[in-house]
């Protein structure tokens, strides 16, 4: 159908959407729990926030879920060394996410105010935590890790848990929370009560203050970083040969991309752009329009990080020609070629019913409805 | 060299989640299928008390449910973590079912089940059932791929070994998804499931009855739970047997390690009963043996052996010998000596190359294997014996009483008695350990005898580690047992709370703790 060549293009786009899409659904879940202990007062109106979200987080989840699964089945190599160079950010991540469901789920459970609040607090460091980490995580592709491979491809870390937190990294980190807070804070401002939703606009003006901020600083530290740049690979329409290339570094060399190909830098003002017309739209009450924005921000945001990369997924600082790239550190042709079948056939799907269940859902949830539902609501 | 307590130790932590992750996941398997039962006959007859079991019975399998997601995300994880050679030696074959798994079921399920739990109000009656009914396929089918993905480990097909990219390839997805060891296990493990579903109904229900409270809600419950059991529990026992014949076929080592069938026997093989095996002499003390019974369901003949450990490990230390070669050649095809010659002789081999691969337990280079290390990796291909049979023959013996009891239910609710066999009552209460103790011991069955393999006759399990330090496998293990031993008292707690509590929890001012705070009228006129 497609050659190899193409399908590893492919395949880099189809993993960049599913995180996209786990960034807007899950992302917007994330941003909800965070602010579910600030922007809520008391029981009920916690009851509203997490209502919102209550028929769609589990679903919204599943993106996390199916796109780390893709990663594997596309890109196992990179599956393998990433999670395990970064394993306790991994568990970081892993024990984090654990109090998302029981915390959702057994809140309701009893009603009692040190047993709500308890799990109130867990669903904050259930939502704020990953994408801190995520964020963490993204910045130290861009600083490469220090792994090596064997002639076997067994790969080896040589790194600690502490490196990671380098200030581009924590930089990365403010950027990734504040764009999930300001999906969040705009989806409780369309569809939760307005005790609440007023309270989003200014939480969104100050996110996205931070978040452009961080960013612009992020990409001005980009011009003096040392980047990686890929210098010889053997055919990339042949068998993968995941050291069979040669990998140099160079200052700034992150942002090459963006001059070999100069409409690419629509990426990153398209971010910049939505992110302020979200603001806007926040401010002026068009909540609906904003998270339309506020997505395509997020999506910006993500392609930036990718495209800057390219064709790197996760460099090695230690032993350059061990980095990872969407050329080699891929799945057959064949089985990148049957998951590119499934996948056009269940993503369609995926989105149709998704869609239905939030049709049917809409509503604004009030606090007078909350109030009358304290048995069957969340 | 390999590092022992690494791999021990990352071993014993896959082993603790996965069996966690496991209590949780037959009840939701089955409750889906008990939900779409009782929610039909709701929709079909018009009757409020089939909704209100529909609801009652979908909090249970509610709080049942977030735990099952939760350590699922472990699963998952892990495979990454702290299984990285695994994630790149397999990824292109294993990597593929469980992708498929999140884009074709767990998506549908987890949008759904928020759905089944939320939308009461927003759906019609109809609807509102095609939403459970498809959570239920959901599941189903996230089983299926997970499965597929499992009976890949347990018999690698459609796929071989690429030694450009250094790890497996797959050849023929459709091999792998019509793998004869995943049609049978999903059969199996799903039917285990919905035992696991109706058992969980049916002792609960038995407890209402026993108490005499919420009588008509209970005797229907239990009606449910005791006919789709009853199904149920013949298709695990039918299906198990059938999984014996495909365990015969292609895992020997495993069946003659369930049976502790030391020697090959003259066909058609008997089956022990039980005895106790001693693998120090390679004999079963005190074994009561039914004739034929294993010859029977191993082979489907009269004629066919059961080959005995003493052969198997026979036949591993030949299996070994060619899998130096097999290594030979693959260390100098890595090195770039690719002529022809090289490249064709490790192709002849390399079927034998995860043989070879044993050998790094004892020499890093595999091809200076002394006699007694090749004599060691032969050894290493028989699992321990005592572990699998007992395991075995518990999982057997819970599902005998299993058959006995939902036999029982099904017979006496039939003839209208149910309330009146309050001894039948009270085994269904207690019996509801049962199924789990049953699916646990079967699953350790089917990955312990696995061993030593993460992919059988492929890739030995301590290969296929991440290198990891012990100090950073031991911490996270401690952080999974004791957060998942906080959850657990807290699941059980909720779970046995709102069981005592009964469809009174639902607050609708109709059941038995609700009765005397705040009767309301008419409320008998629906039951």
């Amino acid at each position: 159908m497609f050659d190899y060549e193409t399908l590893k293009l492919i395949w880099w786009l189809l993993i960049g959407f599913l995180f996209i899409g786990f960034a807007i659904t899950d992302g917007m879940d994330m941003g909800v729990g965070t602010l579910l202990p600030f922007i809520a007062k008391n029981d009920n109106q916690r009851r509203v926030v997490i209502n919102s979200i209550g028929p769609h987080w589990d679903g919204n989840q599943v993106w996390f879920i199916t796109a780390a699964a893709c990663l594997f089945a596309a890109w196992p190599p990179v599956y393998g060394t990433a999670f395990s160079s970064f394993y306790f950010a991994m568990m970081l991540v892993l024990f984090a996410l654990f109090l998302r469901p029981v915390g959702f789920d057994y809140r309701s459970k009893i009603d009692d105010p040190r047993w709500r609040n308890n799990w109130d607090w867990a669903i904050f460091v259930g939502s704020s935590v990953p994408p801190v980490v995520f964020g963490i995580a993204i910045g130290n592709l861009f600083l490469g890790a220090p792994f090596v491979f064997d002639e076997f491809l067994r790969v080896t870390y040589s790194g600690s848990f502490f490196a990671l937190f380098h200030p581009f990294a924590l930089l990365c980190a403010v950027v990734s929370l504040a764009m999930i807070v300001m999906q969040g804070a705009i989806w409780l401002q369309l569809r939760a009560d307005y005790v609440i939703a007023d309270r989003a606009p200014k939480i969104v003006t100050v996110a996205s203050s931070c978040l452009l901020l961080a960013f612009g600083a992020a990409g001005l530290w980009l011009t003096q970083l040392d980047g990686y740049l890929l210098s010889a690979i053997s055919d990339i329409n042949a068998q993968p040969d995941l050291l069979n290339k040669t990998v140099i570094r160079a200052q700034g060399s992150w942002l090459n991309n963006y001059s070999v190909m100069p409409w690419t830098i629509a990426l990153p003002i398209a971010a910049v752009l939505f992110c302020l017309l979200a603001t806007t739209l926040s401010r002026v009450h068009k909540a609906g329009w904003a998270i339309l924005c506020s997505s395509l921000m997020l999506a910006s945001i993500i392609s930036t990080a990718a495209f800057s990369l390219f064709p790197f997924i996760l460099p090695s600082s230690s032993a350059l020609n061990s980095s990872l790239t969407m050329w080699d550190a891929v799945s057959s042709e064949k089985t990148l070629n049957i998951m590119l079948i499934v996948v056009a056939i269940f993503i369609p799907l995926i989105l149709a019913y998704t869609s239905w269940c939030y049709v049917k859902m809409w509503r604004r949830v009030t606090l007078q409805e909350i109030s009358a539902n304290s048995h069957s609501a969340y | 060299m390999i590092n022992e307590t690494l791999v021990e130790l990352s071993r014993w932590q896959f082993a603790i989640t996965a069996l966690f992750h496991f209590l949780f996941v037959p009840l939701t398997i089955g409750m889906t299928w008990i939900l779409v039962i009782m929610e039909s006959v709701y929709v079909m007859t018009g009757r409020e008390i089939y909704r209100d079991m529909t609801k009652f019975w979908g909090k249970l399998f509610g709080i049942n449910f977030a735990i099952g997601v939760t350590t699922g995300l472990t699963m998952e994880f892990q495979f990454g973590t702290n299984w990285a050679y695994y994630s790149h030696y397999v990824g292109d074959v294993f990597g593929a079912p469980l992708a498929i798994e999140g884009l074709m079921a767990f998506f549908l399920e987890s949008t759904l089940v928020g759905m089944f739990f939320l939308s009461w109000d927003r759906l019609s009656k109809r609807q509102h059932l095609m939403v459970t009914f498809f959570m239920a396929i959901g599941t189903n089918l996230s089983a299926l791929w997970i499965l597929i993905a499992n009976a890949w480990m347990q018999n690698p097909v459609g796929s071989e070994f690429n030694y450009q990219t250094m790890r497996m390839e797959m050849t023929s997805f459709s091999e792998i998804v019509f793998n004869p060891v995943a049609q049978v296990k999903f059969i199996h493990t799903v039917s285990a499931g919905y035992v696991a579903g109706s058992m969980f109904v049916l002792g609960i229900s038995s407890y209402y009855l026993l108490k005499g409270r919420d009588i008509a809600f209970a005797k229907r419950s239990f009606s449910v739970a005791a006919g789709f059991g009853l199904a149920s529990v013949l298709s695990v026992i039918l299906l198990g047997d059938e999984s014996g014949y495909e365990v015969g076929d292609v895992q020997k080592v495993k069946l003659a390690a369930i049976e502790a069938e030391w020697e090959t026997e003259p066909a058609p093989a008997a089956f022990t009963l039980i005895g106790l095996p001693d693998s120090e002499n390679r004999h079963t003390d005190y074994a009561i043996k039914i004739p034929y019974a294993l010859g029977i369901i191993a082979t489907r003949s009269l004629d066919k052996e059961v080959l005995g450990i003493a052969d198997l490990q026979a036949l591993s230390l030949e299996k070994i010998r060619l899998g130096i070669v097999a290594y030979k050649y693959l260390v100098l095809l890595r090195n770039d000596q690719r002529s022809a010659e090289n490249i064709a002789l490790f192709e002849k081999y390399k079927q034998y190359l995860g043989y070879g691969l044993l050998l790094k337990r004892y020499t890093e280079n595999v091809v200076d294997a002394t006699e007694e290390q090749i004599q060691a990796a032969a050894r290493d291909t028989i699992p321990p014996v005592a572990p699998l049979f007992f395991s075995f023959r518990i999982m057997v013996a819970c599902g005998i009483a299993m058959l006995l009891i939902f036999a029982l239910s099904f017979y006496y609710n039939a003839k209208r008695q149910i309330t009146e066999k309050r001894w039948l009552l009270r085994a269904a209460l207690y019996g509801i350990p049962l199924p789990w103790i049953a699916i646990e011991t079967g699953w350790f069955v089917a990955e312990f005898g696995r061993q030593p393999w993460a992919i059988s006759e492929v890739l030995p399990t301590f290969l296929a580690t991440s290198n990891l330090a012990v100090s950073d496998v031991l911490i996270s293990m401690i952080g999974f047992i004791i957060f998942y031993t906080i959850l657990a008292v807290i699941e059980f707690w909720l779970m046995f709370k709102f069981a005592r509590l009964g469809p009174s929890s639902l607050h609708t001012g109709r059941y038995h703790f609700e009765r005397n705070t705040q009767p309301s009228p008419g409320m008998h006129s629906h039951i």
